[in-house]
């Protein structure tokens, strides 16, 4: 057990947490407007990785090109692939198709499976929710596969190689790595901006803090919440896509597990919180990484959901939440 | 010795102080009011007697015991039952089932028993449900005890809420605003109603809002406003008290005037 | 009793005493019948899902509970009942299964009270996260060969057992065996565990019928109701929710050790999430709180598909091959989209218990947020003022 271990455990666990907190902003988004744990949410991060995977192999893929016959590919194709600019703009649209087209889908989602169940008891939604997960799920296993695909480029090289960007002492970091980090904290800051500066975001916040009143300010209830189920969902295809990227691969069953640790650590942050969920995200993804590497790599999921029962059982209010009083 | 004997309660929510240094007594057998514009603390208190909050300061105890602390179904079973300000009934469930459900505190068959089906539990079924009716009866729903609770006009349903805290075989009782949204007719049969049952030995302290029903039916006042008790005594002080007709102003007042001017 | 209360009571009589009658004759039949043996099995499972979903109805429809994790005491009951059957069957010989009823039930019984204690004072949509939680570390931990005994993803198997010689399972199969004009009738150990299964689900009925007309039952809707009022009434919601939540373990427990010796093999495989969702998914399709709501579901949801599986391998039903494997997949499609749809077209299910649907369908929002409020909540004045974003 040496020192460059730890930092090396600690930054796996800043990178994972990156993708942790970009996920959980879309739990912790939805939750504070309709108080419901969207549990389709994890389908969609693994959606995004699917969108992600396919722009790239249409924007770089020969072997595309050629299965589908157009032609206009070509052109396009030797543009992305050619040089850093170009790569640079092949990687900005990856991202950008896959969280608008993700973005959408949550629109969608809300539109005809959440939307009719707004005044309906609160476990209908949560479960609909779970239908339109095993729905997901299971439509990418049956109509796409269900093997993992390979996040690769047409010649089996990874899009972003695993070059190192800086090294700390011994320990050396990605340029993967710091792609998520530096990308989630942006993300994370603009959202942090939009939220609490421009006029939606207001109307957001209020309509999280009291529905009615906010409709009665004039607030319309439905844009503000088709906005957070088109920025939830498109932050989480994003974290969808650097998944796909950073582990190489991509799997219809992706997203069960990482949407469940993204959940925890939303409510770890304060559930309905953002920044909390920034917070939260990075938070479990060192202790989960620490845990990992000094106490079992086997039980790392365990570790995730025993401090989700903790925190919820002793300080459901989270960090930044407010601190529930001990119930007598 | 006190039936109810509340000392420097107060009620914090975080930085909202609800109830500062309450005191008051309630002795067995009187008919107590509490009065006091909207938001001054009322139902807070009522929440506090039956263990929903737990008081941040003083303590309020009943029969001797203390109350501040203990679970809403404890509080019940010492003998402290109430009613709410927005009804709370089980609205699925027959009138006769919600006072059915009123006769659990004083039931004691487990699953076992119901699995097996013995004796003793058959007899505590029929008994809970003829207790059930009895208190139907007193409170004037007998004809509908096979009704469904939500389908029950408004007045019904304040008189069943009533009811099944009577089945809880209370020595205090505990009304939030019974008389609201009644007509005058509806109110003088439930101050009769109060005083049937203060006639069978039970205690009452009332949140209410109507001036009438409560110098009717009231030993003595107390009076809350902004979480402070700005008065107390007899009606006909309470009614001429400077400080209760300015807290008030308006409606709530009038009826004092109006009160006053007529005895 | 009036005349139509008579006809209508007599009505039902022989209806039940009707599908009484085709219980025992249609399996027999099948058995006898060449060819048909595998659709016995298929009741069997149906079986052991249909006592799973009456558990957890005990739990989702009664207490109004949502358990995300129930598979975890199943799976409990499966293992404590191998587990220990193994140690013990020496001496117990063919009277193990039924001797391991008891440590199963127990096993099921004190996992749900250790989880529940806890848990159960959560709010509804954080229970069923943190109950999922559950779920998967029980599954993790039996994967990763916990305390060196589960043998991990390897799986245990559970040797069939001559279960109360001489009219035991193998007994019954060896011996019992004559022409008929169908084929060949073999009492197999399908048969047998058909019997058993039938008879643990009797019991269940039974037990959760004359539960929900007590001072248990009304408790645990007055508690579903109206939480607060039914605390003021002197309801001790914490004892309510964990008996529910305990006996419904306890079933879950006493399935999976049936499960354990029907399949004579076990594996955390059988007990992962989708297991859990899919009792779930049977009961909020069949109806919440209603016994042969529950009963029509899992006959609907468990039954239909191996069916379908079952007559395309038997080579009766034909189907290209790939499709054969993909009916899993093709089922939790439906049940996913169905979900949706029940939820916003008939939350209570296809055969509702009536209370259900009167609930499900309240007067107005007032009433809902009302009702749906727990004690944690009044007294927590709302979790939601964590919003600072």
């Amino acid at each position: 057990m040496s020192l460059s271990y730890l930092l090396e455990q600690t930054l796996n666990g800043i990178t994972l947490g990156g993708l942790y907190a970009l996920v959980a902003l879309g739990y912790t988004l939805v939750y504070g407007i309709l108080l419901m744990i969207n549990f389709a949410h994890s389908e969609l991060f693994m959606l995004g990785g699917y969108v992600g995977l396919g722009t790239l192999k249409v924007l770089s893929d020969p072997a595309v090109a050629k299965a589908t016959g157009w032609g206009f590919l070509e052109p396009i194709q030797s543009f992305f692939m050619s040089g850093n600019f170009g790569f640079v703009m092949l990687l900005v649209a990856t991202f950008g198709v896959s969280a608008i087209v993700i973005g959408i889908l949550g629109m969608f989602i809300e539109r005809f499976a959440y939307r009719p169940l707004r005044h309906a008891p609160r476990l209908a939604p949560l479960i609909s929710a779970i239908g339109v997960s095993i729905f997901l799920q299971n439509a990418v296993l049956l109509w796409i596969d269900s093997k993992q695909l390979p996040y690769t480029r047409a010649d089996g090289s990874a899009f972003v190689t695993a070059k190192t960007a800086f090294t700390i002492g011994s320990v050396e970091v990605s340029t993967m790595q710091v792609f998520i980090v530096v990308t989630s904290l942006v993300l994370l800051a603009l959202l942090d901006t939009f939220v609490s500066k421009t006029r939606i975001g207001r109307a957001m916040r209020a309509t999280s803090q009291d529905r009615e009143a906010a409709g009665l300010m004039g607030v319309d209830i439905n844009r503000v919440i088709a906005l957070a189920f088109f920025i939830g969902p498109a932050l989480g295809a994003v974290a969808g896509v650097f998944n796909g990227m950073y582990y190489g691969s991509v799997k219809f069953n992706m997203g069960f597990i990482p949407g469940i640790k993204s959940f925890t650590a939303a409510v770890i942050g304060g559930i309905g919180n953002l920044r909390g969920a920034m917070l939260g995200g990075f938070l479990l993804g060192i202790v989960e990484s620490l845990a990992s590497g000094f106490l079992s790599n086997a039980y790392r999921d365990v570790v995730a959901f025993v401090v989700l029962i903790l925190v919820l059982i002793f300080r459901p209010g989270g960090l930044l939440g407010e601190a529930v009083a001990e119930k007598v | 010795m006190a039936l109810v004997e509340a000392t420097k309660v107060t009620m914090m929510f975080g930085g909202l102080k609800a109830l500062s240094d309450i005191s008051l007594s309630i002795e067995p057998g009187e008919i107590v009011a509490l009065i006091g514009p909207n938001g001054a603390g009322k139902t807070t208190f009522f929440n506090l007697m039956t263990g929903i909050y737990k008081p941040t300061e003083g303590s309020v105890t009943f029969d001797g015991k203390e109350l501040g602390g203990k679970k809403p179904h404890q509080v019940c079973q010492i003998g402290v039952a109430r009613t709410f300000q927005n009804i709370r009934l089980f609205a699925n469930m027959t009138t006769l089932e919600n006072v059915m459900v009123g006769r659990h505190a004083r039931t004691h068959a487990g699953p076992l028993q119901a699995i097996l089906r013995t004796p003793k539990f058959k007899r505590e079924e029929q008994h809970t449900e003829d207790e059930a009716l009895k208190w139907l009866r007193f409170v004037n729903l007998a004809d509908k005890a096979n009704d469904l609770a939500k389908n029950l006009p408004y007045g019904a349903q304040r008189r069943l809420e009533i009811g099944r805290a009577l089945a809880t075989e209370p020595k205090l009782l505990l009304l939030d605003e019974p008389a609201a949204g009644m007509n005058p007719q509806e109110s003088a049969e439930l101050t009769r109603l109060v005083s049937r049952i203060r006639d069978l030995g039970i205690t009452v302290l009332l949140i209410e809002h109507d001036m009438k029903v409560v110098m009717d039916i009231a030993d003595r006042i107390y009076v809350l406003d902004f979480g402070e008790m700005i008065a107390k005594g007899l009606p006909k002080e309470i009614q001429r008290d400077p400080k209760v007709i300015e807290a008030y102003l308006g409606k709530g007042a009038e009826a004092l005037l109006a009160a006053s001017q007529s005895e | 009793m009036t005349a139509e209360a008579t006809a209508a009571r007599n009505k039902k009589r022989i209806l039940y005493t009707a599908i009484a009658v085709l219980m025992i004759v249609v399996p027999l039949v099948f058995q006898a019948s060449t060819g048909l043996g595998f659709l016995v099995r298929i009741l069997v499972v149906v079986g052991i899902w249909v006592l799973l979903a009456l558990g957890l109805n005990i739990v989702v429809g009664y207490a109004g509970l949502l358990d995300l994790g129930y598979i975890a005491f199943y799976a409990m009951g499966a293992y404590a009942g191998v587990l220990i059957g193994q140690s013990f069957s020496s001496v117990l010989g063919g009277a193990t299964y039924w001797v391991m009823l008891i440590p199963a039930a127990i096993a099921g019984a004190v996992t749900g009270l250790a989880l529940g204690f806890p848990v159960l004072r959560l709010r509804g949509d954080y229970l069923a996260i943190v109950t999922l939680g559950f779920g998967e570390i029980v599954r993790i931990c039996l994967n990763n060969n916990i305390f060196g005994i589960t043998n991990g993803a390897n799986g245990l198997p559970q040797g069939s057992d001559q279960l109360i010689p001489p009219f035991g399972a193998v007994w019954l199969q060896d011996n019992v065996r004559f022409e008929t004009p169908l084929g060949q009738f073999v009492f197999s150990q399908n048969l047998f565990w058909y019997f058993i299964v039938v008879g643990l689900c009797i019991v269940a009925i039974i037990v959760i019928t004359r539960l929900d007309d007590s001072r248990l039952g009304r408790a645990w809707v007055a508690m579903r109701e109206n939480e607060v009022a039914a605390a003021a009434c002197g309801v001790n919601i914490m004892t309510q929710k964990l008996w529910a939540f305990s006996l419904g373990a306890l079933s879950g427990g006493v399935a999976g050790v049936t499960f354990a010796y029907v399949q004579q093999f076990i594996s955390p495989e059988s007990f992962t999430f989708m297991e859990s969702v899919f009792v779930v998914c049977i009961i909020v399709l069949g109806g919440m709180g209603s016994i042969r709501g529950v009963i029509v579901g899992a006959l609907l949801i468990r039954g239909i598909p191996d069916l379908i599986q079952g007559l395309a391998v038997a080579g009766v039903l034909k189907l290209p091959g790939e499709a054969i494997s993909m009916i899993t997949g093709y089922r939790f499609l439906v049940f996913g989209l169905l979900m949706v749809i029940m939820m916003a077209v008939r939350p209570q299910g296809i055969i509702p218990s009536s209370r259900r649907a009167r609930e499900l369908h309240p007067e107005s929002d007032a009433i809902l947020a009302d009702e749906d409020q727990t004690l944690w909540d009044v007294e927590h004045r709302e979790q939601t003022s964590s919003h600072n974003p």
